[in-house]
């Protein structure tokens, strides 16, 4: 006997639904990709955010899904033990400029950075900067380095969705991108009042 | 992916010299940075405009006619009576008309999957054999996979996209095509998404188009295949999607898979209407 699936199957030319088609696209992606380097196919399982900002499809997701998202991200953010935030802008700027790390074709023991400048403006003198994300052209000058800053520049840079759902920054501390010490010094490129940044 | 052929070094050492003049130049001007900016653009338009004249990827070109006439494989026979989609031997315009449905195989094929179909089918290779080595480096390791297919798209040159979306598996590649480009994964949470999906961005100082409108997948997608100066070598979209995918912190593309040819055909339906004007030449 045939189910109403079955004889809507064997219907010739009618339009998928928009979940068969999510879980079609969903098999064929498994399917699709093999392991290489450091990266396996573990790297293919989405966790909440990632599921619900894809399924978006660029489009905002609702302020009920945005809150969700934003704290369970909130609550990944570990600061620092010693209660220091702000590190070496030296080693930030550099970090800043290093676009390895974590992709198929890097060692994984060689150098990862956070390729900021992949996305942002940050010192003036860098020309070879993006623009996918805002200027971070003067941060620390027009926010000052109060303990509120800090910890908002520092937090914003373990994991970006903790303060804007669906950012299309990556999280660099819950996703084990950077290191605790990375992301201080990155945090002093952007406030330490000798930094180029803020110049 | 390593160039090593003389020609691609020389190439790819008077392109970069000329880009390393080129920002040495504007790192010193003294102009503001709006301006410093809109400056680097234009220059690097000129570059990209002067480099149009002996594009290297005429060599592929050549190498690909050879390959389809050539007789080869176990069975000793050419690639001349491949169906590409127009009938069998038809090269003149298929490019604009690919991703489509295949009733021989049942299924959507892309530019690559097919020519492996017919490699397998006419002239007897493994399908192991016809996808061992889909992107070539320098001299020694040439690929066939990719001068066939700037041959083949160069007889699509001045032709206006047309994909079609009659048969129910394109619509549904073209759905799965869709739904991959926003999805966010790896390390890095991107998707095609997070670089391609707004106007006026770019990373670093390579402009992105947006590839959810029209105008931003016309531009890209007719420019593809081209002549790629930093690798040296002529790159299909396949290798584009690979690489993109290898950018975005995800494991690696398979070859010919579902998701290739389910992202093309997003893509290059997108683009429809807009005239193929490929192999191209890019940085």
């Amino acid at each position: 006997m045939l189910t109403i699936a079955a004889i809507a199957l064997a219907g010739c030319a009618t339009t998928a639904s928009d979940q068969e088609i999510a879980s079609k696209a969903t098999a064929i992606l498994k399917q699709s990709f093999k392991p290489a380097g450091q990266a396996g196919l573990d790297r293919l399982e989405q966790d909440d955010a990632q599921r619900i900002c894809s399924a978006a499809a660029g489009k905002p997701v609702s302020r009920e899904a945005a809150a969700e998202i934003e704290k369970a991200n909130l609550a990944t953010i570990r600061y620092p033990a010693d209660g220091k935030l702000v590190g070496d802008w030296r080693n930030g700027e550099k970090l800043a400029q290093e676009g390895r790390g974590k992709q198929f074709s890097d060692d994984p023991r060689g150098p990862v950075g956070g390729n900021c400048y992949a996305c942002h403006e940050l010192t003036k003198s860098e020309l070879a900067f993006g623009t996918i994300g805002p200027s971070l052209y003067q941060y620390g000058k027009a926010r000052g380095q109060s303990a509120d800053v800090q910890r908002y520049t520092f937090g914003k840079i373990y994991n970006s969705e903790a303060f804007a759902a669906c950012s299309n920054m990556p999280r660099f501390g819950y996703k084990g991108i950077l290191s605790e010490q990375q992301i201080k010094d990155l945090t002093a490129l952007l406030l330490d009042p000798a930094s180029p940044v803020n110049q | 992916m390593r160039r090593s052929s003389p020609e691609g070094r020389r190439l790819a050492a008077r392109a970069r010299a000329g880009l390393r003049a080129l920002f040495a130049a504007l790192a010193v001007a003294a102009a503001p940075l709006a301006a410093a900016q809109g400056s680097v653009s234009e220059e690097i338009a000129k570059y990209r405009a002067a480099l149009q004249d002996g594009n290297p990827a005429e060599l592929w070109e050549a190498r690909g006619e050879g390959l389809w006439r050539e007789r080869r494989g176990p069975k000793q026979a050419t690639l001349e009576r491949c169906d590409l989609g127009k009938g069998p031997g038809v090269v003149k315009g298929v490019y604009a008309e690919l991703p489509r449905y295949f009733a021989d195989t049942d299924r959507v094929m892309d530019l690559e999957t097919r020519l492996v179909w017919c490699m397998v089918q006419l002239q007897g290779y493994s399908e192991a054999d016809a996808k061992r080595n889909p992107f070539g480096s320098g001299n020694d390791k040439k690929s066939d996979i990719e001068a066939l297919v700037a041959y083949i798209t160069s007889e699509s040159r001045g032709v206006k996209m047309n994909v079609p979306l009659t048969h129910p598996k394109e619509a549904e590649a073209y759905g799965v095509g869709e739904k991959l480009f926003f999805f966010r994964g790896g390390t890095h949470d991107f998707a095609c998404a997070t670089c391609h999906g707004e106007d006026g961005k770019r990373i670093r100082l390579q402009e992105l188009p947006n590839l959810v409108t029209k105008e931003g997948a016309q531009r890209a997608y007719t420019t593809w295949p081209a002549y790629r100066v930093s690798q040296g070598e002529l790159r299909s979209f396949e290798w584009r999607l690979y690489d993109c995918f290898r950018q975005q912190r995800f494991p690696e593309l398979v070859f010919g898979s579902d998701a290739a040819i389910a992202l093309t055909m997003f893509l290059a339906r997108n683009s429809n209407g807009a005239v193929f004007d490929a192999p191209a030449i890019k940085r």
